[in-house]
């Protein structure tokens, strides 16, 4: 994906490009005292650990339930029964769903499921693809469609049409919602500064909390299926659209906006002449990103029956069939890509539009009657694909699906029958070596210790913005009662990030360095961002067995694309006159590297381990499905069991909570830096 | 917004609008070109299946689902969700029936003796066991394994690094019932429970412990499809009495049976619908179930192809269902 692509379906906070590097001295520690004082906090930790360890740690058996628990299955039960009584959940929000269930049913029939009699769609593949690419060509140009086509077509060769259009369909509408909410919210908070305060959190909530812990409610309102799927979407897609267009209208320059208010023209008038169309650009990245956090829901959302490829693979996971869950998973890469470029190409042609007036190199009559001509071309050939089949129907002979599905399981069968000794190994010295020390240290001590030992390190680090926030959300993670188990992922959360930042400072200094490098690598990276990790799960699971550290694997696995890009993205920005000034006076390539391109890099390096954590953080319950207990797995016995529900969602709250209070943490250590 | 945009805006919309629908309002000529793959389906209607995540139900939702639609003209839609968004479904209307429910006695209390919105529609003929299971080179290399009395004796083998110095006792979904600290506890076996998290963990990890000769003990059930192809041996744990699993935190004994029934919802049992009496009547055994998900899981079949060789070669038992 492009740099601007780089926190796709992010739980960030930081929207926007990173920062860019002009020349700065290397940065020293303003304070020298605080590595002595971290080292202070360390020492009496390590001692509170040997003499007070297993006392007062707060654990709770698995079963067992605390009072705010059974209050939140109350509230659960209660909320429940207005769906059956509540003239406002009955009969409102039923209108509402069985319209979105209608639209969705409609789109489909036309374009994606064979309706009752009819062997194929209104429309056949052929259709679809001509009308789609010409959309694409006429909001993004010409490159556009012929990636839009090839894609299409991959979707008929690979034998997963029908899901795949299911996919755009649940995603297009999806991001439409969300712009139609997004865009205005996002303006309205731009222009108050309350708004913008009074959203902010619950837009951070909304992209932090686990769907797990709301999956179930949300089925009980919105039913099960396409309206379900689509609020479950938006919930995590909506806010990198409000928040871009706040960050965009922000961006246009004070000095523009004065001159137009000297001119005298209406607050309207500034926001539509002037304001929308200078920050379009940017709120057309606001869009990319939604529509690839969209894309991240696919397979959550197939939990609720959500139409589209998610659900091929999910069945694929339940039956082992690695090679059939990566076909499935392949379509939500190929239809992410689709997207991202072609929206990222709508936004360029949109920045020239602003610059020249019109964003076509044509003369504006050729390019409308070139749309209208090329417009005909697509209805004729939908029309094609809606009266004869072999523009309906793509042959049986000519899809390979069935065919990479056993390549893939073939090739997984191998990796795993050769190096699951090994790997077994890694699991167990990273375990013993390095996992089961760090819980100890952070679970086994009384909680009261703890507590002091992060607020300590916080005021520490971030001073006293970084301690205030740390004393709310410790709090909040007390108050849930899960402080052992939040102790427990917290450490697991911190392991993963180190070994992140690790996978991600040794490639993104290469690809910072090496035009070639990125060119190898930057494809592998869009792929782990945005296949589902429940593609990967079953070899991982055969590899490293049900552990944590498979829990780990995924989460460095999801975290390290994003981490990568905004290193490379740093590292690029350490200016060329300095590099030639110390290539000058003769150092080595390492010297280059550790002496001046890393350090130099650090406010870059700062955001990378900010995102990785929270992309870390976003995946802990995947991490519930495949051994790694404590939050996660709470979750998501939630969402299974309905005695459980209390239990599981306030292991989302204290998620949330350990993700603002390291987030905030983070930022306010780098401010205080700069 | 410049004017252009705004213009290119509408063309658009227009132009997909007018594909969409010009396609739409076109004659049939493709109906009679490829049509038949339903035989009519005035009578039966829509009918909704909810599929539970695991193999061994979807080959009772496919071959139900396969038969309905063949014989009884259903237009049938799957609907994929976990047990308890599936009552859910069948209290609100959407599903019409789940073919193969473990128990849920919370759930039955709530929509089926409460709200009357859930009706129970007989068993499957499934029988299922739930319980400790070790792979089966363990059980042939250890023959005493299988009584839980020797497992203490063991337990060192058992220990991983999840398991915090005692042998590890591995469960898996979260859905499933489980009594498993409890029976830990009150049997005093040095033993942890270690929560996989999901049946995929499980199922991976027996796997491996097959192939590798690696210790393993775990939570595990039938019917399930998994078991023809590592056919895992079942550690006997204190008979099971009625009422012995009364108090949870005071469970020293094995699970009880069950003997898995169907659900179908009130409304859709008052539809009048063919597909009612062949929910009443779908029944079939334990190797039926596991042949079936042996297809699917094991040789990667879909899910309808799986169900239609097997309906192909059971013509007999289809018509006791559809009788």
């Amino acid at each position: 994906m492009t740099a601007t692509a780089t926190d796709a379906a992010a739980p960030a906070p930081d929207q926007g490009p990173g920062p860019t590097l002009e020349e700065q001295p290397i940065v020293e520690y303003k304070n020298r005292r605080i590595p002595l004082k971290l080292a202070i906090i360390a020492a009496v930790w390590v001692l509170g650990w040997l003499l007070l360890r297993g006392k007062m740690t707060l654990s709770l058996p698995y079963a067992e339930l605390n009072g705010f628990m059974n209050w939140l299955n109350d509230v659960s039960d209660k909320v429940g029964d207005w769906q059956q009584t509540n003239f406002f959940f009955h009969t409102v929000l039923g209108n509402i769903v069985t319209f979105i269930n209608d639209v969705v049913a409609w789109l489909q029939k036309m374009l994606s499921t064979p309706p009752g009699a009819r062997p194929t769609p209104e429309i056949g593949w052929l259709g679809v693809t001509a009308i789609l690419g010409w959309v694409a060509f006429a909001v993004a140009g010409w490159r556009s469609t012929i990636l839009v086509v090839v894609t299409l077509l991959l979707f008929n060769v690979l034998d997963i049409w029908t899901d795949g259009i299911d996919l755009l369909i649940v995603t297009g509408l999806s991001v439409l919602v969300s712009v139609a909410i997004g865009l205005p919210l996002g303006i309205w908070m731009a222009r108050r500064k309350r708004v913008s305060a009074f959203f902010t959190p619950i837009l951070d909530i909304m992209q932090t909390m686990p769907s797990f812990a709301y999956l179930a409610p949300l089925a009980l309102f919105f039913g099960i299926g396409p309206a379900c799927a689509i609020v479950i979407t938006l919930i995590y897609a909506l806010p990198p659209v409000a928040r871009i267009t706040e960050h965009a209208i922000h961006g246009v320059s004070e000095s523009t906006v004065e001159a137009s208010r000297s001119l005298g023209v209406t607050k309207g008038q500034l926001l539509r002449r002037v304001q929308l169309p200078m920050a379009r650009r940017t709120i057309v990245v606001g869009i990319n990103q939604c529509t690839l956090a969209a894309l991240a829901m696919a397979t959550v959302t197939a939990l609720v029956n959500g139409p589209g490829l998610g659900q091929d693979v999910i069945q694929a996971l339940q039956a082992l069939n690695v090679g059939d869950a990566f076909v499935a998973g392949s379509g939500i890469v190929l239809a992410a890509i689709m997207l991202d470029r072609t929206t990222t190409a709508a936004s360029e042609r949109a920045e020239r539009a602003a610059r020249r007036g019109s964003g076509s190199t044509l003369a504006p009559r050729t390019r409308q009657l070139l749309l209208l001509g090329t417009a005909v071309v697509a209805l004729v050939l939908a029309y094609l694909s809606h009266l004869y089949l072999w523009a309906a129907q793509w042959p049986d002979k000519a899809t390979i699906g069935s065919d990479v599905s056993s390549w893939i399981n073939d090739a997984t069968n191998w990796v795993v029958n050769t190096f699951d000794v090994i790997t077994s190994f890694v699991k167990n010295v990273v375990s013993y070596g390095l996992l089961n020390p760090l819980q100890s240290l952070f679970s086994n001590v009384p909680w009261w210790l703890m507590a002091a030992v992060l607020l300590s390190v916080a005021a520490t680090l971030g001073g006293r913005r970084a301690l205030a926030a740390t004393a709310i959300c410790g709090a909040i993670i007390l108050g849930t009662g899960l402080w052992y188990d939040s102790m427990q992922t917290l450490a697991m959360t911190i392991v993963a990030t180190v070994l992140t930042m690790v996978v991600a400072i040794v490639l993104g200094v290469a690809m910072g360095r090496s035009g070639r490098a990125d060119l190898v690598v930057r494809p592998v990276l869009d792929t782990f961002q945005t296949i589902p990790s429940f593609v990967y799960l079953v070899p991982a699971l055969a590899l490293f067995g049900a552990s944590r550290f498979t829990a780990i694997v995924a989460g460095v696995l999801y975290a390290f694309p994003v981490a990568t890009k905004l290193v490379a993205d740093g590292i690029r920005g350490v200016s060329e006159t300095t590099l030639e000034a110390t290539r000058s006076v003769g150092t080595t390539t390492w010297q280059t590297i550790t002496k001046v391109q890393v350090p130099m890099a650090r406010p870059g390096l700062i955001l990378a381990t900010n995102q990785g954590l929270l992309y870390v953080l976003s995946i802990v319950v995947i991490g519930g499905l495949v051994g790694a207990g404590s939050l996660g797995y709470f979750v998501v016995a939630g969402f299974s069991q309905q005695n459980l529900f209390g239990k599981g969602f306030a292991a989302a709250i204290a998620i949330t909570a350990i993700g603002v209070m390291l987030d905030r943490i983070m930022r306010y250590a780098a401010a205080r830096q700069e | 917004m410049s004017r252009t945009t705004r213009r290119r805006i509408g063309l658009v919309a227009v132009g997909a609008t007018a594909g969409l629908v010009l396609a739409g309002c076109g004659g049939g000529d493709i109906n009679s070109a490829g049509g038949g793959s339903s035989s009519g389906g005035a009578k039966c209607g829509t009918f909704n299946i909810a599929v539970n995540p695991w193999v061994g139900y979807e080959a009772d939702a496919y071959v139900v689902g396969y038969v309905a639609k063949t014989k009884l003209g259903c237009d049938v839609k799957y609907t994929n969700v976990k047990e308890e968004i599936a009552w859910q479904g069948m209290n609100a209307g959407t599903v019409d029936t789940v073919l193969e429910n473990w128990g849920h006695p919370d759930l039955v209390k709530k929509y089926i003796t409460q709200a009357k919105t859930v009706e129970d529609a007989g068993q499957t003929g499934n029988i299922g066991v739930i319980g400790w299971y070790v792979p089966p080179w363990l059980a042939t290399a250890h023959p005493d394994i299988l009584n839980w009395q020797n497992l203490n004796k063991y337990a060192n083998n058992f220990k991983t690094s999840e398991s915090g110095g005692k042998g590890q006792l591995l469960d898996g979904d979260p859905s499933y019932v489980t009594n498993d600290e409890a029976l830990v506890t009150n049997l005093k076996l040095n033993f942890k429970v270690v929560y996989a998290g999901s049946e995929t963990a499980l199922i991976t990890a027996f796997r491996q412990a097959e192939k590798n000769k690696t210790w393993l003990i775990g939570y595990f059930y039938e019917p399930q499809w998994f078991l023809s192809e590592v056919p895992l041996k079942k550690v006997s744990l204190p008979k099971y009495t009625e009422g012995c699993d009364a108090v949870a935190s005071k469970i020293a004994c094995d699970y009880p049976e069950y003997k898995l029934n169907k659900l179908i919802s009130v409304k859709f049992a008052n539809s009048g619908s063919p597909a009612v009496g062949l929910v009443k009547n779908f029944n079939w055994t334990n190797d039926d179930q596991n042949l079936v998900a042996k297809y699917i899981a094991g040789d990667n079949m879909k899910p309808e192809d799986a169900a239609k060789k097997w309906v192909d070669a059971n013509q007999d038992k289809i018509n006791a269902w559809i009788k």
